[in-house]
């Protein structure tokens, strides 16, 4: 890699958790969402910084095209993510949805006194 | 005499809440007692009621922050000058409740019960990384806050109608983030901070609720938001 393409990598990973760590200041990012985040531009950055370890770890994997694994790893983090997200959200869901029965049943009992 | 409310958030104690506030009304008996039982499976919530306290039901676990964040707003809705947060497990003496309050007494917001401060103790055992994780919270909050205290993650603690109001809709709900990060908000926001030497007993039943690897996560997890909300000054409301 060009000395350039590692400048833009790095300052693009310095940017990213910069403006991950703003939002948890502003608290429009609960904290175990800004560590997943942190972690992966962590790791993208050692990779920037180390330039031979993605060409040692593909040289050990047997792998012929370098970036390759790059891409994969990345393919796989964000499969990942989505998974956790639809995992969150049908929770959420659930939740809203047992707030709404709480809600009705309450309502019931209210118009049950008030008669 | 001070309208004083004791807190108590609950997660499944049924058997250690009746001992808790059969304590708390031969104690305190002018003290009005809410259970927030924060989604419990088992009959904590009734146990609280035949207890004679006031409850308060989450219909699903959210957490000691979320339970306190709860407790605040029917504080503030209900005037109290004073609240006090007590834990279910029986950890918390009940004799003490006076010597933690009498600083709110004297313009204090929140006052801290420190197991390690001057005239503290504890009776039962710490696990390692729990020690090297207060002592770095300890650090840590010096350096933000730039006050010392000694027990930044204890939940035994007084609260005062001012900062009662301005935690009823800011009070920070992830785990650890209830006791560490109010404390630094609370100092960010101006609000006097002191610290009390309390003795605290084993639990009364169950197990800590966290160890080992989890504990760490949160640890480090604390550690980033505390850091990337430094100095940030949130808005003190009335």
């Amino acid at each position: 890699m060009s000395w350039q393409a590692h400048l833009v990598l790095v300052v693009g990973a310095v940017l990213t958790t910069l403006f991950v760590l703003r939002l948890v200041r502003r608290r429009e990012l609960r904290g175990k969402y800004s560590l997943l985040w942190l972690g992966a531009v962590g790791g993208f950055l050692v990779l920037a910084i180390v330039p031979g370890l993605l060409n040692w770890v593909a040289d050990r994997l047997g792998v012929g095209y370098a970036p390759a694994i790059l891409f994969c790893l990345a393919f796989v983090f964000l499969l990942l993510v989505v998974v956790h997200l639809s995992w969150e959200l049908t929770r959420l869901e659930d939740r809203t949805r047992r707030l709404a029965e709480d809600l009705a049943l309450l309502q019931s009992e209210l118009d049950d006194e008030s008669v | 005499m001070h309208k004083t409310l004791v807190v108590i958030p609950a997660y499944n104690e049924e058997e250690s809440l009746p001992g808790v506030l059969k304590e708390l009304h031969e104690q305190v008996p002018g003290f009005d007692v809410l259970v927030v039982s924060d989604g419990s499976d088992d009959a904590t919530a009734d146990v609280a009621r035949a207890g004679s306290a006031r409850v308060l039901e989450l219909p699903y676990n959210l957490g000691v922050g979320a339970a306190l964040r709860v407790a605040f707003r029917y504080a503030a809705a209900g005037g109290y000058e004073r609240v006090v947060q007590v834990d279910a497990d029986g950890q918390h003496d009940p004799l003490v409740l006076e010597m933690l309050l009498a600083p709110i007494d004297d313009g204090a917001d929140l006052v801290i019960g420190s197991r390690f401060a001057a005239g503290g103790a504890v009776t039962y055992e710490v696990s390692a990384t729990r020690r090297r994780g207060m002592a770095l919270l300890r650090r840590l909050v010096r350096m933000l806050t730039g006050q010392r205290f000694t027990d930044t993650t204890s939940g035994f603690r007084a609260f005062s109608q001012p900062i009662v109001t301005f935690f009823a809709t800011s009070y920070p709900s992830e785990y650890m983030g209830d006791t560490v990060e109010a404390l630094v908000e609370a100092c960010n926001a101006g609000f006097t901070v002191t610290e009390v030497g309390v003795n605290m007993r084993g639990r009364g039943g169950g197990a800590p609720t966290t160890r080992g690897f989890r504990l760490f996560y949160y640890y480090v997890r604390l550690v980033v938001v505390l850091v990337a909300s430094a100095g940030r000054t949130p808005r003190r409301q009335g």
